[in-house]
């Protein structure tokens, strides 16, 4: 690990790994606890429908794509409020169209868009410094929203009791949407569109197993998203395989290790019921 | 004071009207019991006063204000035990307090973990303060909720057929609380009940409802076979109609 670590490239992945894997984890745990799992695939097939547009119109992608990828968010959240349609449906709707709109921008380009690919399953070794200040740039924004994990947390635990005393939960769900829309734009160019959403449920929901409370839910979380970006990178370099699915294969085998000690658990805790 | 006044309160649901032309006056410290069919707009009628709903005709007023603009400390909810979420994962003392900050904590002072076992022990439950939310009962999750409401120390307290899963015993120690708690707060209580026993032991007055006010009076004003009658007879009914005596549903 530390050979690799001598290549700056492996440093700006392992930087830009770390940040991701810690945004991604820290907003999962309201992604899983309010069963919006499926959000993420939505958001990042908006990504690649905003990543699209920037290709065909010749600039850079990102600029193009976290805007577009805000406003599907929004009209995700806006549509949900004015209609009694379940979430997974509204953000099914939004994913099939942004899809086929890139798809559709990609088309319209004439030359072929190889950099386009590089986003579906992303690119962690090809990050450039500019990447990492602006993955930077959203940590920073994630820790200045940070005071606000007290109020997300009330409102996921029970929305109608919140509302009751006076917490702003509307206004939370488009501000929570809008900087995880800016996470998965940032995200794909590391893990790529079609792994991010295992970033924002894997660590939350393995956390979400062996834990009684929500705050140890986000610690554990973030931990489990950071140890697996940086056990999965240094497994792709060693094994020479894509750093963005071996980080979701380790994110894998911590599940599958708290799914174990959640069955073991609950064989003790029988055993010791039936013996009392 | 007035605790609760509405004038001509009506609320939407989508199409269809959940309320129509509510009018009522309670005063500070009176218990309230609110009798009513399933989908009568119970429920709706306790969101509206919490600020929840907002209402689509009239006017409601909690303490001389707008249900949105009075302290929400003033209020305690404790809402039906099968909307109750235990999916996730917090300790009974969490709940608790959060009833006091208004926000979930990261972390729990020491005062605040003493403030929430007095709570607890008020409702006879500080046994289960560590206790999981996913390893409590219908009941045990409702005197949770109860110890919640009561840790803000409330003016007005709403509850949503609270005694749901409770047991007989329980049940009695429940509203013994509740009463003592009235009388030594001046607290104001409504509360959504199925059974007419209660009602009449407990409440000053009785609410019967079916989307409009049928009656609202003490309970031998409203509580005759007339009233009752007519507001669970109504085309509105839902077939589920709830044995008035025990509150046991049969069809």
């Amino acid at each position: 690990m530390l050979e690799a670590l001598s290549l700056p490239f492996m440093q700006r992945a392992l930087i830009a790994g770390l940040m991701v894997a810690f945004l991604a984890s820290y907003y999962g745990v309201f992604v899983v606890q309010r069963g919006l799992g499926f959000l993420g695939n939505g958001l990042a097939h908006a990504a690649f429908g905003g990543v699209a547009l920037g290709l065909l119109l010749g600039q850079e992608p990102l600029t193009i794509a976290v805007p577009f990828t805000m406003a599907v968010s929004i009209a995700i959240i806006w549509v949900r409020h004015r209609t009694t349609l379940a979430s997974d449906t509204v953000i099914g709707v939004f994913f099939a169209v942004s899809m086929a709109a890139g798809i559709i921008f990609l088309s319209l380009k004439k030359d072929y868009s190889a950099d386009a690919f590089s986003y579906l399953f992303g690119s962690i070794l090809a990050i450039t410094n500019t990447d990492l200040w602006v993955t930077s740039g959203v940590v920073v924004l994630a820790l200045l929203a940070q005071p606000l994990w007290g109020r997300w947390a009330y409102a996921t635990f029970d929305r109608e009791l919140a509302i009751s005393d006076r917490v702003p939960v509307i206004l939370d769900e488009y501000l929570l949407g809008i900087l995880m829309a800016v996470t998965v734009v940032v995200s794909v160019k590391v893990v790529g569109i079609v792994l991010i959403s295992a970033f924002l449920v894997i660590p939350a929901a393995a956390a979400r197993l062996v834990v009684r409370r929500f705050a140890t839910m986000t610690w554990l979380s973030i931990l489990f998203g950071m140890s697996s970006a940086t056990f999965g990178l240094w497994g792709s370099y060693q094994l020479d395989l894509p750093s963005g699915a071996t980080i979701v294969i380790f994110q894998a085998i911590i599940f599958l290790t708290c799914l174990g000690l959640l069955s073991l658990t609950r064989i003790i805790d029988a055993r010791r019921n039936k013996n009392s | 004071m007035h605790a609760v006044h509405t004038q001509n309160l009506s609320i939407f649901l989508g199409e269809s009207q959940a309320l129509t032309n509510i009018s009522c006056c309670i005063k500070e410290g009176e218990f309230v019991a609110i009798l009513g069919p399933n989908g009568a707009g119970k429920s709706t009628f306790l969101k509206v006063l919490l600020g929840v709903l907002e209402p689509s005709g009239g006017n409601v007023q909690i303490f001389e204000q707008s249900p949105r603009k009075v302290n929400p400390e003033w209020i305690g909810y404790v809402p039906q035990a099968k909307t109750l979420d235990r999916n996730f994962p917090a300790l009974a003392t969490e709940l608790v307090v959060t009833g006091m900050h208004r926000t979930w904590l990261r972390r729990i002072s020491g005062a605040d973990r003493a403030a929430a076992r007095d709570a607890l022990k008020m409702v006879g439950a500080d046994h289960l303060a560590n206790r999981p939310l996913s390893k409590l009962s219908g009941g045990e999750l409702q005197r949770i909720y109860l110890a919640r409401s009561l840790a803000r120390k409330p003016r007005l307290i709403l509850l949503d057929e609270p005694a749901t899963g409770i047991d007989t015993v329980g049940e009695t120690d429940f509203y013994r609380l509740l009463d003592s708690y009235r009388h030594k707060h001046n607290a104001t209580i409504l509360m959504i009940t199925h059974n007419q026993e209660v009602a009449s032991q407990h409440a000053d007055r009785v609410m019967v409802l079916n989307r409009r006010l049928f009656g609202f009076g003490t309970p031998a004003e409203t509580m005759c076979d007339e009233c009752l009658h007519s507001a669970y007879s109504t085309e509105n009914q839902n077939s589920n109609i709830p044995d008035l005596r025990t509150g046991a549903n049969h069809a």
